[in-house]
């Protein structure tokens, strides 16, 4: 079967940005822009296109998500499909903006993702939870007839790891938004044992303009290893915080700044990397390039810490949330999380202790891999970035002495750290 | 003659770091600083098929398992 491609549509949505409007749009003037919904008529029509695009996941993973949609598709039964939004990388907006600016992109795709693979069932898992717009554009939606699946949605509880794909499974079942152990994975058995698609809000949005324009269309973008835009959060050195839409590979200095101002570039949020200046300053944002520098484009959280600030004090306050963040469930990461956060915490300090350093990396060494999750080699990817980068530093702390001259914290993180159990439910 | 490629996985979610495993395998098992397994990854050698089968039996937490690669 061949694709109608809405030739002008398809030319107006090729420049960037393709995803984000300049304002909020309703049903009406979103069809306008994109053209109606393009279901296949079919399970699994769908799943050639999107193979051919090379999409990859955008919620930090990067896994290639024709497979995921093969697997749920090719399954018998009741199946389910979720569009994440969770967001729960502190620093990271480009979901949030992306359901408030163009609502409707995220719900065709949840759609057509539900056509792909015959879900029956669908859900929408968000930080903010059933908010108006979102509810007045399923009840648009609903009045034109567009949505062949309803929707269900539902609020992320404010925890770290609430968006990991199986503690949102567990967390739309009645329980707590907690990991499990796979396999086997939600593609195999999810939500209440039926096979589960979770797809990050961005991705189901590139589905929706790939269903549409072709997947010609979206290779136009990006590398060919790695094709399309993505949404990117941007911190610059004075503090602000963009959402940009950009081209995969584009070079990191036209999004972060490498001047004088600049300390270290973080690349992939809190689970990401540092990469040191002016060293990285010609690379360019895909994970081919960025693997060598064992970094990763993650979710897109980009910033540019000001050389006004320790790289050692922003690292050891972020790795003391990202422990206080550890399910517990695992022994290393309940064990090891807190001690590294205390190691850094010393070594951000003035005379750190000879052995801590080397504690650090041992116990580094001792989570990693070893958590039901990926939180214990996402943490440890961070540490041992800022180990690296940061060594200048850290001879200057051994001396007593530190290159700051400015104490606030730089890196945002959520107000008032969860204590409770219950913030997990 | 029957070939073993199966390697040990730990459920870490399962299991409370008794450490009954170590003490009966410690040629592919020892234990962290903390009291939890350390597993070698590779496939289990067939001279130690029968030890590893009763360390996966012997786990309190059944958080122990043979797993096909």
């Amino acid at each position: 079967m061949t694709t109608t491609v809405n030739e002008p549509a398809a030319r107006q949505a090729a420049a960037l940005p393709r995803l984000l409007p300049a304002a909020p749009e309703d049903l009406r003037r979103h069809l306008a822009r994109y053209g109606p919904m393009p279901y296949r008529g079919q399970a699994g029509l769908l799943i050639g296109d999107i193979e051919t695009s090379g999409l990859a996941g955008r919620g930090g993973a990067a896994f290639p998500v024709y497979r995921k949609l093969a697997i749920v598709a090719r399954a018998r039964g009741r199946k389910v499909v979720v569009a994440n939004g969770a967001e729960s990388e502190p620093a990271s907006r480009k979901d949030e903006l992306l359901l408030r600016a163009a609502p409707n992109l995220v719900l065709d795709g949840l759609q057509l993702a539900a056509e792909a693979t015959g879900a029956t069932e669908a859900h929408l898992y968000t930080h903010y939870g059933p908010t108006p717009q979102l509810l007045r554009a399923l009840a648009e939606r609903a009045a034109a007839g567009l949505d062949m699946v309803d929707v269900t949605i539902t609020q992320a509880p404010p925890r770290f790891l609430a968006g990991q794909e199986s503690a949102l499974v567990n967390h739309l079942g009645g329980g707590p938004a907690l990991p499990t152990f796979q396999p086997p994975r939600v593609t195999e058995r999810g939500l209440r044992g039926a096979p589960t698609l979770v797809q990050n809000v961005e991705t189901l949005a590139h589905i929706a303009l790939i269903a549409r324009y072709g997947p010609r269309w979206f290779r136009a973008a990006g590398t060919s290893a790695e094709p399309g835009s993505m949404l990117t959060t941007v911190y610059s050195p004075d503090g602000k915080c963009r959402v940009i839409e950009t081209e995969i590979g584009a070079p990191l200095n036209t999004l972060l700044s490498s001047g004088p101002e600049t300390r270290a570039w973080l690349v992939g949020g809190y689970h990401g990397a540092w990469l040191p200046l002016p060293k990285a300053a010609a690379l360019t944002l895909d994970n081919g390039t960025l693997k060598k520098y064992g970094a990763a484009a993650g979710a897109g959280v980009l910033a540019a810490l000001p050389s006004d600030r320790c790289g050692l004090t922003e690292t050891a306050r972020i790795v003391s949330y990202l422990a206080a963040e550890s399910a517990g469930q695992c022994g290393p990461c309940l064990n090891g999380l807190p001690r590294i956060a205390a190691g850094l915490a010393e070594l951000a300090g003035p005379r750190p202790r000879r052995q801590v350093r080397a504690d650090v990396e041992r116990w580094a060494g001792l989570v990693e891999g070893r958590g039901a999750c990926h939180h214990p080699d996402g943490t440890v990817r961070f540490v041992r970035s800022a180990l690296t980068v940061f060594a200048p530093e850290l001879s200057r702390h051994e001396k007593g002495q530190c290159s700051a001259t400015n104490r606030r914290p730089f890196l945002p993180l959520p107000d008032g750290i969860p204590t409770s159990e219950d913030d997990w439910i | 003659m029957p070939e073993t490629l199966d390697s040990l996985k730990v459920n870490p979610i399962d299991c409370t770091g008794h450490g009954v495993c170590a003490e009966l395998l410690p040629e592919l098992i020892w234990l962290d600083e903390w009291g939890y397994p350390v597993v070698d990854p590779r496939p289990v050698p067939p001279q130690l098929d029968r030890e590893a089968r009763r360390a996966v039996a012997a786990c309190p937490a059944l958080a122990l398992k043979l797993m096909r690669r």
